[in-house]
Order: C-alpha cells, then structure tokens, then sequence
C-alpha cells in the first residue's frame, strides 16, 4: 500500500473545488484514459490577472485527485505571474509529499496548469511540441528533458516516476538515458549497428512476427492482418474483419504493429497500411 | 473499531484459528530440527509426516509426491526448472499470457537464455485458446505450465483435457493451482499433471511455506541444493510449524469445500448480481461459469481502481484491483489486457475474493456502500459525461 500523507488521504476523501467552470478564462486537460489518469482544469480571472476561481475535473488514483485539489487551492488569489511559477515540486510540497511513484500526478498538475496559461493568453498553437519518445504514455524529448533538468533526475526510473516515459514495453529507454546524459553533460557511447539481414530473412522474420505476436491479438476482436509487401524498410500490411472498420483502432493497430516488427526484426522498420 | 469486510482472499486469507492452535507448541515446546536424533527433533519430524499425508491428501496425492517449499513461487520456479534439467535437449516451453508473475516472469528470462516460449492467448472472457494451445507443442517441447485458475478473473483452464494429451507426447505438465487448491475439488488421482505448486497463505495457512506436487516416476531435480531434507529434494531445514500449520489447513480446506462451492458460491453470486444491478456501466471480467466459486472480477467504467479501492478502505471493505496505480507499474495488469478488456474498463477493475468467513451481513455492506463511491468518482472524472464521445475510441489491441 501507498504511503500517503495526512494532506494527501484529505485532499483525496475530501477534494476542494470539484467541477467545471462554464465560462472559464483559461482551460487545460492532460492524460487518457488509456494511460490511466486525467485532469482537466478551469479557471478564472478577473480584470487585474488575478485569479478568482478554480475548478478541476480528475480521472485517476488517489493521488492525482489530491494534486489536483490542491493545484486549485493554491491557484486561488494568485495573479498569473504567480501561477505561472509553481512547479510540480511546489504541487508535492504542498501535500507534504508524494511518494516517489507518483510524483507523475503533480507533474500532471504542472502540465494542466501550463495549458491552461497557454489557452487564456491564446498560445496554445504555437507551443513547440517535441518528438515522442515513449509511445507508450505520448511522452515527448522535450518533456523529458524539462522534468530531468527541474527536478534533477538521475536515472530512468525517475523519469518513469516522474513523467510515466519508458514505464512501458521499455524500448525507449535508451533513448531517455540520452537525454539524462545530455542534460547532466554525460556522453553515451553509440549503440552498435545490427548485423546486416538480406531482404528475404527480413521478410520471412516478419512473416513470423505477424504470425507469433500480432494475428493472436487481432483474431481475439475478429480481426486479421496480411503482409502485402516489403519495400525497403517499409512494411506494406492490410487489415481485416473488424480492425479495417474500427477507425480509433488504426492509431493503436499502426503503433502495436510497428513496436513488435522494430522489437523483432529491425528497429528501423515503418509500417504503412494499403486499402 | 471499525468492522473489516475482507474479500481479498485470492491476495491472502486470514490463518484459521485451527491453523495457529496447531503450529504453538512447534515454535517453544516441540522445537526440535526435524533431522535430530533427540525427543524434540522425533517431535518435530512426526508431525512433519501427518502435514505431508494430510497435504497428500487434499489433492489425491501420495505423502511421498509432495516437496514443502517456502511458497508458491519457489513451487512454480522449482517445477520448470526441474523440468528443463531433465529433458536438456529440448528447449521449447509453453504457457498462457496470464500467468502469475511466479511463471510470466520465469518464461520471459528464459524465452531471454536460451528458450523459445509461446504464451498461449485468452479470448475475451479470459478462457484458453485451444486450438493455438494444440498447435503450438512439438516434439521440441520441454514442458507446458497452465495455471489451475486465475487469480484475477478467476477463470479456470481444462487441465483436465490437456493432461492427457501431454501424457500421450511425453511433455512435462506442470500447473500452478495455487489459486484452485482450497476452493475446488484438484484431485491428481484423476486429473494427470506431473507436477502441480500449491501455496499455503491461499489457504488459511500462514504466508511463507507452500508445496509442490511431483509424480511419481517423474524425473526431477532440485532448485535449491543442500541437505538432505525433502529426500534430497529441496535442501533446507524445514520450516516446521508453518508446514504443519499447512496440514491443518489442507484437512480443514478438504471439509470445506462443500460450503466454499455453495453458500461461499451464493454469496458471490448475490453479491455481483447486485452491484451489476446497482451501477451502470459495470460489468464481469472473465466467463462466469467456468469459474472459482469464490472470485468476481468487476470493471466499474471511466473511473480509476486505486481510488475506489481507498475510498472503500475507508469504509473497511478490503478488495484489489486490476489497475495500473495499485500494482507498482503504469500499466493495467497483464491479466486484463491479454483478455483485451479495454483502458476505460481495465483501470477500474476491482477484484472481490470471497472465502468461508465472509457473511451475508458483509455481502450486504457493499451493495449498499460501494455504489455512491463510484458514483462519486464519476462525478469527480472528466470523462464520465462526455462518455458517448468515448465508447469507441478506444481498441483492444495493444
Ligand atoms: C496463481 C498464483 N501463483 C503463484 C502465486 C505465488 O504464491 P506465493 O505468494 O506463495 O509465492 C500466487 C499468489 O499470489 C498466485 O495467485
């Protein structure tokens, strides 16, 4: 079981300020369902930039619910210049800490309240977005290498902790020790080149993959999967029975496919679907 | 104090008064190593051989089949590895997608040095793929390990109609049945595994000392190398309180069967039934005939377990869940997503694992309770009102 403070078990069993806010000033969500939490936050200001009102609504363990409280607690009477600074340490800070685990939940905070910011002073497009490097959790580089340079992150599990990146299939772990490196000025070595596969072990190796990994999983929701071609580093593919129609499903199906053929075969593989 | 509900009894189960009262006099009186040639060590060793016949005896064993371990774990990893050594030319090894960590963990190092695994899928409601099953042994086939019963649906696998099979190719059957022993009739007289884990704390023994069935005639060698103990087949000196309190638990488990597989069964029953009927968008988790008596797994849609699990713990209902937050990792458990449940159901899954202690009274409590937290919690999501926009955009796979 967690360890939870007294403030978290309160802010959890007795959140503040639960709800939406109709005609907000500024909106932020962060989170899916898929990956397990959510907050969407409100809130308001009044003609100085101070801000009067704040709302949340959080889909998520105990202790997003009481991050999320407490964001709005303390957002409360700030002006925005105010707000703008409070970090996910500040969010910790204010429940008397969270365990490590899930120091995620304020980071989530920090991210709702900066959208929020973005959206009221009418930023939200031209924001730099980065490159994802967990598929898993949607995380970006640029993401990781604010939370590792804030917070002073040394190792991956922290940034697991911390951002969910490579808490996952794990295969962007290298790729997250990179960015710690470059952020503690570390160099890492570069990874070794695979061996070099002639075209017809690369497609047979697929051809298995398709078979061992992915068609179970696609037949358990009536689906299907045929390998059309291979072209380069392209892998031609064509779905099925309910796959083809479920149109949410081609994200998910493209990401799930592509992760097991680069897992298996070769990391620079890219799958394209034909109709 | 607040009265407890426990139904977490697929996590752990209370050690039964009958259990403790048992094991007493083998921690100060008769404290003797079973080995010594002295009154205390006699003490001690025969006592050891009435656990053995009784465990024996729960599963239509031979006193002699059964090595005591430390746990459940050190069955399962006993058994594979014994399995692999025996048969060193083989390097083919199959089991299911939803193993406890004991074996999934086990599988995946060894699918890692050396060995090719295949995890046999689950369809939706958690029950085995049989045909791919069938397909997937060959003659380089080492050993095959499919649970008894699921910890966390609750499903349980035809061990029956594979063991034949395997005994006719000569593969090494090993099943863990540390969830079925205790809560179903698992007679290895009828069903032919060679090899089958079972683990005390399932059982109203204490946490710490399980056991591993082995036939006889079946070729075996042991994971831990030491004394002579067990017959040279699991070095260690015994832990002999615990391993007797496992043989009252086994002869009280054998006289409580009847009552776990009707009034324990009811209770469940009642108790799912209502909490489908009480709250929307709730549902099963797993086929609810071929099914432990005692175990429903519930998913409560658009809101997240660990946070029905404390607000629950706040009302002194004690239950686990399938959740990502609640196991230590990001993800939903294993379990889950091999049957394809979807995120906005896997999150909130909560398991309820009912045992012979458990009331009507109690039964009642949660009906009554548990339906405004989670109304509450969907209050509280973002995503309870806009849950039409929801329904579809989330797939199975992954
Ligand atoms: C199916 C199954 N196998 C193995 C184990 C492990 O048993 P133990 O905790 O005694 O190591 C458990 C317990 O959680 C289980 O449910």
């Amino acid at each position: 079981m967690w360890e939870y403070t007294d403030k978290v078990k309160d802010h959890f069993l007795n959140p503040r300020n639960v709800g939406k806010i109709d005609d907000a000033d500024g909106v932020g969500e962060v989170g899916s369902l898929a990956c397990g939490d959510a907050l969407r936050l409100y809130f308001k200001v009044d003609k100085d930039g101070k801000i009067i009102d704040a709302k949340f609504q959080t889909f998520g363990c105990a202790s997003a619910i009481a991050s999320s409280s407490a964001l709005t607690e303390m957002l409360k009477g700030m002006n925005l210049e105010e707000a703008q600074k409070i970090s996910n340490e500040d969010i910790a800070q204010f429940l008397g800490g969270l365990p490590k685990e899930k120091m995620h939940c304020s980071v989530m905070g920090r991210d709702a309240l900066e959208k929020a910011i973005d959206y009221y002073r009418g930023e939200s497009e031209k924001k730099q977005e980065g490159n994802i490097v967990c598929e898993c959790f949607g995380v970006t580089d640029l993401e990781i290498e604010r939370t590792v340079r804030e917070n002073n992150l040394r190792t991956i599990e922290d940034v697991t902790d911390y951002v969910k990146a490579g808490g996952g299939c794990g295969q962007c772990h290298d790729q997250i020790q990179e960015i710690i490196d470059s952020v503690t000025g570390k160099e890492t070595p570069k990874r070794k080149e695979k061996v070099g596969m002639t075209n017809l072990q690369k497609i047979k190796l697929i051809e298995e993959t398709l078979e061992r990994e992915i068609r179970p999983a696609l037949k358990q929701d009536g689906g299907d999967i045929e390998l059309i071609d291979v072209d380069g580093n392209q892998v031609l593919v064509k779905l099925r029975g309910t796959c083809a129609k479920c149109a949410a499903s081609q994200v998910t199906l493209k990401h799930y496919v592509e992760n097991k053929l680069q897992e298996f075969v070769a990391p620079e593989l890219v799958v394209e679907e034909v109709q | 104090m607040m009265h407890i509900v426990y139904m977490d009894n697929n996590a752990t189960t209370k050690v039964d008064p009958q259990v403790v009262e048992e094991m007493i006099p083998y921690f100060m009186e008769s404290y003797g190593n079973p080995s010594s040639m002295h009154i205390l060590g006699g003490q001690a060793g025969i006592k050891l051989k009435e656990a053995r016949v009784n465990v024996a005896g729960l599963i239509g064993a031979q006193p002699e089949e059964i090595i005591f371990t430390s746990c459940g774990t050190e069955s399962d990893n006993t058994a594979i590895w014994a399995a692999l050594k025996s048969n060193p030319g083989k390097k083919h090894i199959v089991t299911t997608r939803v193993e406890h960590p004991a074996i999934k963990n086990l599988a995946e190092y060894l699918a890692k040095n050396g060995y090719r695994v295949t995890f046999v899928p689950v369809d939706r409601k958690g029950r085995l793929d049989m045909d791919f099953f069938y397909e997937s042994l060959t003659d380089d086939t080492a050993v095959v390990s499919v649970m008894w019963a699921n910890n966390e649906s609750g499903v349980i696998f035809p061990i029956e109609e594979i063991a034949p099979v395997l005994r006719d190719r000569g593969i090494v059957f090993h099943s863990d049945a540390v969830q079925a022993v205790g809560k179903l009739p698992v007679n290895v007289e009828k069903v032919e595994v060679d090899m089958l884990s079972l683990s005390g704390h399932k059982l109203h023994a204490p946490k710490g000392v399980g056991a591993l069935y082995v036939r006889k005639r079946t070729k075996f060698s042991p994971f831990l190398m030491g004394g002579h103990q067990e017959k040279g087949r699991r070095g260690g000196t015994e832990n002999v309180a615990s391993i007797i309190g496992l043989g009252k638990a086994a002869q009280l488990a054998l006289e409580r069967h009847e009552e776990v597989n009707t009034r324990v069964r009811a209770l469940r029953d009642r108790l799912e039934k209502e909490l489908l009927e009480r709250i929307p968008n709730s549902m099963v988790n797993g086929d609810q005939e071929m099914r432990l008596p005692n175990t429903t797994s519930i998913a409560f849609e658009y809101v997240e377990g660990e946070a029905i699990l404390l607000m629950m713990n706040e009302l002194g209902i004690c239950a686990s869940s399938g959740s990502a937050c609640t196991s230590g990792s990001l993800e939903p458990s294993h379990v889950l997503r091999a049957m394809g449940v979807p995120f906005t159901a896997a999150h909130g899954s909560i398991r309820f694992s009912l045992s012979t202690y458990n009331t009507d009274q109690e039964v009642e409590f949660i009906i009554k309770k548990l339906p405004p937290v989670i109304s509450r919690l969907r209050e509280m999501s973002p995503f309870w009102a806009d849950r039409e926009g929801l329904a579809n955009a989330v797939c199975s796979v992954q």
